[in-house]
């Protein structure tokens, strides 16, 4: 057993929110610990604090180290290494584009400026001619934004 | 480090986002408008989020009890939130106000916790400090909208508003019963200073709002010490009830 093995099986795994990403391209696996072939702590961390799938998730991975066959399996959430937007895999940001929300762009994260959110690119015709509608959408990772090119409503994920 | 004066602080940063998470979650299903209605229910349930990230912290450091049974089993005169949070949601432009003078607070509080001495609570403020951006995003464009670039009567609302809210607002900065061991131990920055950050960071988003911020305002104490407001009996019974019904409830 090696923490590649661990790694490809979290591969599986989904976001139960966005089906097309799995949590090790969305970046929220932060350490597989492989102690024997009989025993695997993984340790995670939620993409907000307040996210109410982390504990479906935290399941989801505990479950799939089991289908390798390996009886000790601990998952525990921390903050010690906080999620943010740069944790996102290149495969994680083309998965939520083709889940049809526009991938977070890089922004400075100590600044109170959130004018990156507006003129996002919009995931279904990509013109930048977007406007920003609200910074909260139907999850906390989420925001509503709306395209004056091809006139439809779309989800960001939001940089954090 | 000073376990007792960690406690006192975490369980006043987390009773004050847990009572006003309550409060937010009030308007899921009656805001003013769709995304209205969602950004308060977002809110609501990042403010949940942070509580029970302190209440892990005390549990994991200070042995305090799980967070279930810190936040569900503990009677008023042992909760620590500020009047402010505990007040109805009356209208929404005071709803409005209070979501952007306490998320001012919040911000400025996580902030500095992101230099704290426990390093725990630092790395939770790192990652609470990017999602209060948003917050402070949706809190201060309305301040704007509403103060500057509506009518008469939205002005006259917010101003009102913002006079009413004030003396609760200063009630957030009480300070607790450990505020020296805690500057002197590099766990916080202290009340005092807190206030002044927070009023110089409300006086920055506020300029082109026309709004006055009132001056001369006694604050209203109590809560830190477990001295409470009416509203927040009544406010912990609805909370709690299916938890002391059932404590291994699932929903």
């Amino acid at each position: 057993m090696t923490q590649q093995d661990v790694y490809d099986a979290l591969l599986n795994v989904h976001d139960p929110e966005i089906p097309t990403i799995s949590l090790v391209d969305m970046g929220i696996i932060t350490n597989v610990d492989v102690r024997s072939d009989d025993e695997v702590h993984v340790t995670m961390t939620p993409t907000f604090v307040g996210c109410p799938a982390i504990d479906v998730m935290r399941k989801d991975v505990e479950t799939a180290v089991r289908g390798l066959g390996v009886t000790n399996v601990t998952v525990s959430v921390t903050f010690d290494q906080p999620w943010t937007t740069n944790r996102l895999t290149e495969a994680g940001k083309a998965a939520l584009l083709k889940h049809g929300l526009a991938p977070p762009e890089p922004f400075d994260t100590l600044s109170l400026k959130l004018d990156v959110l507006n003129n996002v690119a919009c995931p279904f015709c990509g013109s930048r001619d977007t406007t920003l509608k609200s910074p909260f959408g139907p999850t906390l990772c989420r925001s509503l934004h709306y395209c004056n090119v091809c006139l439809q409503a779309f989800e960001g994920f939001k940089p954090v | 480090m000073n376990t007792h004066a960690l406690t006192d602080l975490c369980y006043r940063m987390a009773d004050d986002e847990l009572i006003l998470a309550h409060r937010h979650s009030e308007w899921t299903g009656l805001g003013p408008l769709l995304e209205e209605d969602i950004a308060f229910s977002s809110i609501a349930q990042d403010k949940l989020g942070h509580a029970q990230a302190l209440f892990t912290i005390m549990h994991d450091l200070g042995g305090e009890p799980d967070a279930d049974t810190a936040a569900f089993m503990r009677d008023e005169l042992k909760m620590r939130c500020s009047h402010f949070v505990e007040l109805p949601n009356g209208e929404y432009d005071f709803s409005l106000v209070r979501h952007f003078l306490f998320d001012v607070a919040e911000y400025v509080r996580w902030t500095a916790l992101v230099q704290s001495s426990v390093e725990p609570l630092a790395n939770l403020a790192r990652k609470i400090h990017g999602e209060l951006k948003y917050h402070l995003y949706h809190a201060q464009t309305w301040m704007v909208q509403l103060g500057a670039n509506g009518n008469e009567e939205s002005h006259a609302r917010m101003q009102s508003a913002l006079n009413e809210a004030w003396p609760y607002a200063l009630g957030m900065f009480e300070p607790g019963e450990f505020e020296d061991a805690l500057i002197a131990d590099g766990i916080f920055i202290g009340e005092a200073v807190a206030q002044q950050r927070w009023l110089e960071l409300v006086t920055e988003l506020l300029q082109s709002s026309t709004l006055m911020i009132p001056t001369q305002v006694e604050p209203i104490y109590g809560g830190r010490k477990g001295h409470h407001t009416e509203h927040l009996k009544p406010l912990l019974d609805e909370m709690t009830e299916v938890y002391r019904i059932d404590p291994s409830a699932e929903w």
